[in-house]
């Protein structure tokens, strides 16, 4: 079982008039617990079953505006005294820094309402077994499917925030989260490709089969790539690399990107970003949203913010350090974003993959090829030549590259958002970007 | 050294037992105790941005049979939570049997020394470092807008128990000193970064002003690309740099030679042992042996000690790097490459310092022999489809080569390639094989760990190079 509030509640006073006694003007601290048990299979036998039970334990102090931090997984309060006299040791030594310090007390959240991210059922290794011998089933029913490999995990977490400023919460989170990696072969090939998902309550988790047969699909169709000639030409990115083009956007309008002057989108507030039909937000309500938060990492309250607004960047994430540099205030974004998403276009699917007679469709990207401090952007890509709205053939060994500040003015979104994941993105198309190949 | 059996009621002779009761129907298995402290200190933005410490001790308690791994930790070193997970184990393998096999090879080479390179300098001696970098680089030039230097110490002890009691120990430094500095010129941005590190102390660093050239390097790096114009779009010649770039052999084919994907025959070259896979005259070995570098280990996670493995010698494949599992299952034997990121994660056959050995051509044969091409010096990440063996890589600095000579600085590009195939197109390996400086990190399986590479000078004949320009 995993610990309780009360549990974590003494772990973290514990640590509070520790600091308190030593002498920090401040502190604050996270305690921990989390178990999971995960179940692998491959070509349709056990693997492997990892069961892991972990504490965590973060602690910042402060002497005035000097501040620093240790973490540890030992949680014997022999082993945290010793540490919390190390880390205020060091906070003494550590240089001042206007900027440090709690957040202000009327931001942090006060109400905290049940998003119900937690469930309490469990899921047992057997009954995982079943389900990923039916997903594996399903997976290699096809003979040109020459290896799968599947896992599923059950996570279960709780978790208390306290500071000294009187701050002291925390809950309960769950996730069950399934994935399937399917290898197919033909004479000139081989391939893999992929599906997961992730839930908050076992009751919405997919249907083993559906998995297994969606994975083995992406796979089949990818073999016998060719490599396509060096052109510009219009992209169409599939769901699951269009959220990861709104991953790198937040990643740019971080305050500490701001603050530091290493973002290409500094200094873009109320400016035009992206196509002005083009809206993001960032909800952090979503009833067992897989993002949804009640407080950010240092107990500020978040709200739902709308990050671009017909195209104009309207809101940075900003947390209490970063936010006093740039003299703004927290909106809870210490930690991230929470569910974020492209609201939908308004073009189906359908009609997307037709507006040009020939475009690119991408269903993975390689490499660490985004750069927020120019916005260069340049990846390893592999996907489908599409002519007329059809998939013509799987492509390979090609890259893609561009620039964000004018790719995100070019992009056009689908009508097919869908709620699976943290970021959301409908399929996006991207026009006059450049290939090379052969 | 640490000590596991002070920490609370379980005694040496507890573990000992309950290793043994696990493990006896088992193929093969481990009891793996690790306690670590880390230290990270951060300079950013003229500021010591953050200083944190931070100490991890738990257990990792791995049983093996037939082909399935049950794997359960804690982070409570204590007799009723090796027992929780000794029940774990035995649950998920309850119907399988296997033979132990008590066999592990034993060296006394060591190649690193049993320091805790965070203790042996004062904080206040780093911050001091830290805040020399910030000056130097901010009186250096106008154009740097940002500077962020840090340090990153750790000492790692491990200590294993197998059944039938025999315990192996290892206590491992690492460190790192790293530098980025952003210049602003003109309205254009950029960015460069160097780092050095190794399994030694600080001392090296700290000493005789040595962290200067760590700045001189970084700011280079960003200089010359603020005058980078668009690289090029398409197949064409490259000339790789020593030294660093040699992540394109781990990622084109060092990933492709670990066991567990050619016992699962998902790698490309799993039935390619014999085979030519690359040019005569390429030689390639994973070395754990090296002193003091970063992806060296006296002996590896499952206490076999480490060695230098061949992989390619002279074109022809000769061996994967192997752990204790998958060679059990391929028939053969560890080859000392048995890793894990720390006890929360299973043991993986893993890269240590991956190296192409010298052949006898110049840079500079290399560079004029291109009419069109580029000339790749330094790299950012890389990664690697290990099943469809298409591998990418990221430049942070490179040029334009024409006609036989060097040209401009271009920007940033992501060269993709064909891992079986790249090392077929490979027609000259220079003299001068050089190491990396010890910043490497390779992620498999969400596991990081510390490697390294080398390599000489070396020319491909074909290669996409993903820029912008048509």
């Amino acid at each position: 079982m995993v610990k309780d509030q009360e549990f974590l509640k003494s772990k973290a006073s514990y640590c509070l008039d520790l600091a308190k006694k030593m002498g920090a003007t401040d502190a604050s601290v996270t305690v921990g617990h989390s178990i999971s048990e995960t179940v692998n299979f491959r070509n349709k036998s056990l693997e492997a079953s990892d069961r892991s039970d972990g504490l965590a334990l973060s602690i910042e102090t402060y002497l005035g505006k000097r501040r620093s931090s240790i973490s540890s997984s030992n949680l014997l309060d022999e082993n945290i005294k010793t540490l919390i006299e190390k880390c205020f040791e060091t906070t003494k030594i550590t240089p001042e820094d206007e900027f440090n310090s709690l957040p202000d007390k009327n931001l942090l959240a006060k109400q905290i309402s049940s998003l119900n991210l937690y469930d309490e059922t469990r899921f047992e290794n057997d009954k995982k077994i079943k389900y990923l011998k039916d997903l594996e089933e399903s997976a290699s029913s096809n003979n040109q499917i020459i290896n799968t490999e599947s896992s599923f995990t059950e996570n279960k977490s709780n978790f208390i925030l306290a500071n000294s400023d009187g701050f002291c919460d925390g809950y309960k989170t769950s996730s069950f989260a399934a994935s399937c990696v399917t290898v197919a072969k033909d004479k000139n090939s081989m391939e893999r490709d992929y599906e997961f998902f992730s839930k908050r309550h076992l009751s919405d988790i997919k249907q083993a089969t559906d998995l297994g047969n969606k994975a083995a699909k992406q796979t089949i169709r990818k073999l016998s790539p060719k490599k396509i000639g060096s052109e510009k030409i219009s992209i169409i990115f599939d769901k699951r690399i269009s959220k990861g083009m709104l991953s790198t956007f937040a990643s740019a309008i971080s305050a500490s990107a701001i603050a530091r002057g290493t973002s290409f989108l500094k200094d873009k507030i109320d400016e035009q970003v992206f196509a002005n039909s083009i809206n993001v937000i960032d909800k952090p309500d979503i009833i067992k949203g897989m993002g949804s938060q009640n407080f950010d990492s240092e107990g500020v309250n978040s709200n739902t913010l709308q990050l671009i607004k017909d195209g104009i960047l309207k809101n940075y994430l900003v947390d209490t350090y970063n936010g006093k540099k740039l003299n703004l205030k927290s909106n809870g974004r210490s930690g991230g974003t929470t569910n974020l998403y492209f609201e939908k276009g308004n073009i189906s699917y359908e009609d997307l993959m037709k507006k040009n007679s020939r475009s690119l469709y991408i269903t993975e990207t390689i490499g660490h090829g985004s750069n927020i401090v120019t916005g260069d952007y340049s990846v390893g890509a592999t996907g489908f030549l599409v002519e007329d709205g059809e998939f013509k053939y799987p492509v390979n060994e090609i890259t893609i590259a561009g620039n964000f500040k004018d790719m995100f003015k070019n992009i056009i979104l689908a009508n097919d958002l869908e709620f699976e994941y943290s970021v959301n993105s409908p399929t996006m198309m991207i026009e006059g970007m450049t290939v090379a190949g052969k | 050294m640490s000590n596991f059996f002070n920490k609370s009621d379980l005694t040496r002779q507890d573990a000992d037992k309950i290793v043994s009761e696990t493990l006896n129907n088992c193929d093969d298995g481990e009891l793996y105790l690790e306690e670590s402290k880390s230290e990270s200190i951060l300079l950013d933005d003229n500021k010591i941005k953050s200083s944190n410490y931070s100490s991890d001790l738990g257990f990792g308690f791995r049983a093996i049979s037939n082909e399935v791994v049950a794997y359960s930790y804690s982070n409570e070193i204590s007799k009723d939570s090796l027992k929780n997970s000794s029940e774990n184990l035995k649950s998920t393998l309850k119907s399988i049997k296997g033979t132990y096999n008590y066999e592990i090879p034993k060296s006394n080479k060591k190649f690193y020394e049993d320091i805790n390179p965070i203790e042996q300098k004062t904080l206040d001696s780093k911050l001091e470092v830290l805040n020399k970098v910030n000056d130097f680089l901010r009186k250096k030039d106008g154009s740097v807008k940002q500077v962020t230097a840090s340090f990153a110490g750790e000492q790692k002890s491990i200590e294993i128990i197998r059944s039938g009691g025999e315990a192996l120990t290892d206590v491992r430094p690492l460190i790192r000193f790293n530098v980025s500095v952003m210049l602003e010129k003109n309205g254009r941005k950029e960015t460069g970064v160097y780092g050095i590190g190794g399994r030694q102390s600080y001392d090296d660093y700290l000493k005789n002003d040595n962290w200067k050239n760590v700045c001189e390097e970084a700011f280079r790096i960003a200089s010359v690309n603020l005058e980078s114009k668009p690289a090029p779009a398409g197949e064409m010649k490259v000339v790789l740099g020593p030294g660093w770039p040699a992540i394109l052999i781990h990622e084109a084919i060092g990933h492709g030679l670990e066991g567990d994907f050619n016992r699962k025959k998902t790698s490309a070259f799993h039935d390619l042992i014999g085979e030519k896979v690359a040019s005569e005259g390429v030689t390639i070995v994973d070395d754990g042996t090296i002193d003091n570098r970063r992806g060296s280990l006296t002996i590896d996670d499952e206490g076999t000690p480490t060695e230098r493995t061949v992989l390619i010698e002279n074109g022809i494949l000769k061996n994967f790097m192997q752990d204790r599992h998958n060679a059990r299952l391929m028939n053969t034997r560890s080859t000392g490459s048995g890793r894990r990121e720390n006890y929360r994660h299973i043991v993986l056959p893993r890269m240590r310092n991956t190296m192409m050995l010298s052949g006898n051509q110049t840079q500079d044969e290399m560079i004029k022999s291109v009419d069109k091409g580029i000339f790749a010096v330094s790299f950012g990440g890389g990664q690697v489809d290990i099943t469809s063996g298409k591998f990418v890589f990221n430049c942070t600095e490179a040029y334009e080569i024409n006609n036989g000579k060097i040209g401009s600085p271009i920007k940033g590009a992501t060269l993709i390639g064909d891992g079986p195939s790249i090392l077929k197109e490979v027609s000259m390996v220079g003299n001068d094989m050089m190491l990396d400086p010890g910043i490497g990190t390779c992620g498999k399986a969400g596991q990081g760990v510390p490697v390294g590479v080398a390599q000489p000078s070396i020319l491909i004949d074909k290669m996409t190079v993903g820029g912008t320009k048509l």
